[in-house]
């Protein structure tokens, strides 16, 4: 136990006196957290658009102005004829136009109007969202003006359950969550590991009267608690700055966070049994785990959209799991009456890559 | 056995698939004699080491380390050696006092016993100003003293140097030999793996591998009368050019 405790030291030392892994640790969550929180983000906010009204009339002024009342556009400009719209989609200057035709108000009340929204589809989703908003909020307008009940017309009625706003920072939070972990776990122990063998350190521990257990629990158990640590200072973010709910248990939020940490740890201990070098577990660590983890997680691509082959490899990815349990835990406020198929697969993770580390190093040792 | 020997090793061998790193040594080593394990690189000089120190499992044959058995009690004989690698052992980005605390503390020494003795330690080497600086700022020959240091700060029975003064200045490995010289006067065995044949002569006796068979064991003086030869260097040549 003392001996324990003395390397654990040695380990914090390590840590807290190498500024990359310290940037690594405490920079790279929360500037990634105000990466996906702020700037990389699908929602529509103040796009620009023009606007080319022919009609000039009460019922043209009142549209217009309802669809600028929102927070999704902002006029950029007024236009006079298509080539005004065509330049300013070239120069950038807006991404929507809305073009009025004549006699509006008159065709309007005929129940014949026209209404031509153009878009700069060179971004196919931002023009999608954007003439989904637009479309949106025209209907609507149309209903208001007209009491536009028909007798037979459905009319849906959709409410966003878990996400009203449909905020997307609801969900970074918990991708920015397993990412982070899964670096800080995964990279870092498989690169502090390799780093002892590179540097023939290792030898001299494995000499030593230190169980190998010892050194590996020794070696990963402080990136287990800075871990930990990550996580609170990503969720008191997401709590603070982007007012995510919680609408579940916090003692299970934790130990699911521990299940998932031990789950990226042991990668990184199974990566280290496979590479002397501390370029190669970086090399791993980054491309074959890091890059599938944000791609194929569901983090950024919803799973369900993606291609057969690829859903059923999303399946070897922890991530996925974690992300599941936590939008479920924090966003639904579910407990592991539902959330025990993906608890189990974590499990699963760990028990699978602990046993090929431990039949891998006994291999070295024969 | 008895335990007048420090190491005792009968037919240990060590095959990997079908190539016969170790084959069938036998050799003992005494309590306190410097003993320098000689071979050409690839000889399989490094293997036996990993076996005798617990890293590696033999594949057959018998050997105790300062009493105990290889097979059986690798952890009682991981608790009575040090060992020094031709990498260097210390961590850089520890200072000196936290190098010898850690190995004190792996090595289950308690804290005032570490204290009293790092004290005696940094006055020997005369490192006072040095102690609290990080080990990447020494120079080599003075970080491989202080590797030699670390490896018996616990008084192990046995310390295993393989290739200690790889890379080291002339005055340094001078220095570093009195160290060596001194632990076997404390009575710690040390047992030596080297390249230089100069160093061959300052040990009590030497064993000479040549693919995995160990060809010769005596003193120096006994073998260079033996193959006829001025220095340690031609016996060695002698032994190497036999067996081609």
């Amino acid at each position: 136990m003392k001996e324990l405790i003395v390397f654990i030291k040695k380990e914090f030392k390590h840590i807290f006196r190498d500024s990359r892994t310290l940037l690594i640790l405490f920079g790279m969550p929360i500037a990634q957290v105000f990466l996906f929180g702020y700037a990389i983000t699908n929602e529509v906010r103040d796009a620009q658009i023009t606007v080319w009204d022919q009609s000039n009339d009460v019922m043209s002024k009142k549209l217009i102005s309802k669809i600028l009342a929102t927070d999704y556009f902002k006029l950029a400009s007024v236009s006079e004829n298509y080539d005004d719209i065509t330049n300013g989609f070239r120069s950038g200057d807006h991404m929507l136009a809305l073009v009025i035709p004549p006699k509006f108000a008159e065709r309007f009340s005929n129940k014949d109007a026209n209404i031509q929204l153009l878009l700069d589809a060179s971004d196919p989703n931002m023009a999608n969202i954007l003439s989904n908003y637009a479309s949106g909020i025209i209907a609507n307008f149309m209903r208001q003006e007209l009491n536009y009940n028909q007798p037979n017309q459905i009319i849906t009625e959709v409410r966003m359950t878990y996400n009203p706003e449909l905020k997307g920072v609801f969900l970074f939070v918990p991708g920015v969550i397993t990412v982070i972990l899964m670096i800080v776990s995964t990279l870092l122990t498989s690169i502090a590991l390799t780093r002892e063998k590179e540097m023939g350190t290792m030898e001299i521990l494995l000499v030593s009267p230190l169980k190998p257990g010892i050194i590996v629990i020794g070696k990963v158990l402080p990136y287990l608690l800075l871990s930990l640590f990550n996580a609170m200072v990503i969720l008191v973010l997401g709590f603070t700055v982007f007012e995510m709910p919680m609408l579940g248990n916090y003692l299970f939020l934790l130990m699911e966070l521990i299940l998932f940490i031990v789950a990226a740890l042991s990668i990184g201990i199974f990566i280290s049994t496979k590479t002397d070098s501390q370029q190669v577990a970086m090399m791993i660590s980054l491309f074959a785990l890091m890059l599938p983890t944000i791609l194929l997680s569901g983090f950024i691509f919803p799973i369900d959209s993606m291609p057969m082959a690829l859903q059923v490899l999303s399946n070897v990815l922890p991530a996925k799991f974690f992300i599941i349990i936590v939008k479920g835990i924090m966003l639904k406020g579910v407990g592991i009456e539902v959330l025990w198929p993906e608890t189990l697969a974590i499990i699963g993770f760990i028990l699978v890559f602990t046993v090929a580390s431990i039949k891998n190093f006994n291999i070295r040792l024969a | 056995m008895s335990s007048n020997y420090a190491i005792e090793a009968q037919n240990f061998t060590k095959k990997f698939g079908s190539f016969t790193a170790v084959d069938n040594i036998t050799f003992n080593v005494k309590q306190g004699e410097i003993f320098g394990f000689l071979g050409a690189n690839g000889a399989g000089k490094t293997t036996a080491m990993k076996m005798l120190t617990g890293l590696l499992m033999p594949t057959s044959g018998e050997a105790t380390v300062a009493g105990f058995d290889v097979w059986k009690q690798a952890d009682r004989i991981k608790e009575n050696i040090g060992y020094m690698s031709q990498k260097f052992s210390l961590y850089n980005d520890l200072t000196i006092l936290e190098n010898i605390e850690l190995f004190g503390g792996i090595y289950n020494m308690t804290m005032p016993e570490i204290r009293e003795k790092s004290e005696i330690l940094v006055d020997k080497l005369g490192i006072e100003a040095y102690k609290n600086r990080m080990v990447e700022s020494l120079p080599l020959g003075f970080k491989q003293k202080l590797a030699f240091s670390v490896a018996i700060f616990h008084n192990p029975k046995i310390v295993f140097l393989d290739e200690p003064t790889g890379g080291v200045d002339p005055i340094t490995r001078r220095q570093f030999w009195e160290m060596i010289y001194e632990a076997a006067d404390n009575g710690i065995t040390p047992f030596v793996t080297t390249h230089y044949m100069d160093e061959a002569e300052y040990c009590n006796r030497v064993s000479i591998m040549v693919e995995g068979k160990i060809m010769a064991l005596d003193t120096p003086e006994n073998l260079k009368e033996q193959f006829d030869s001025k220095n340690m260097d031609e016996v060695f040549l002698k032994l190497a050019r036999n067996t081609e």
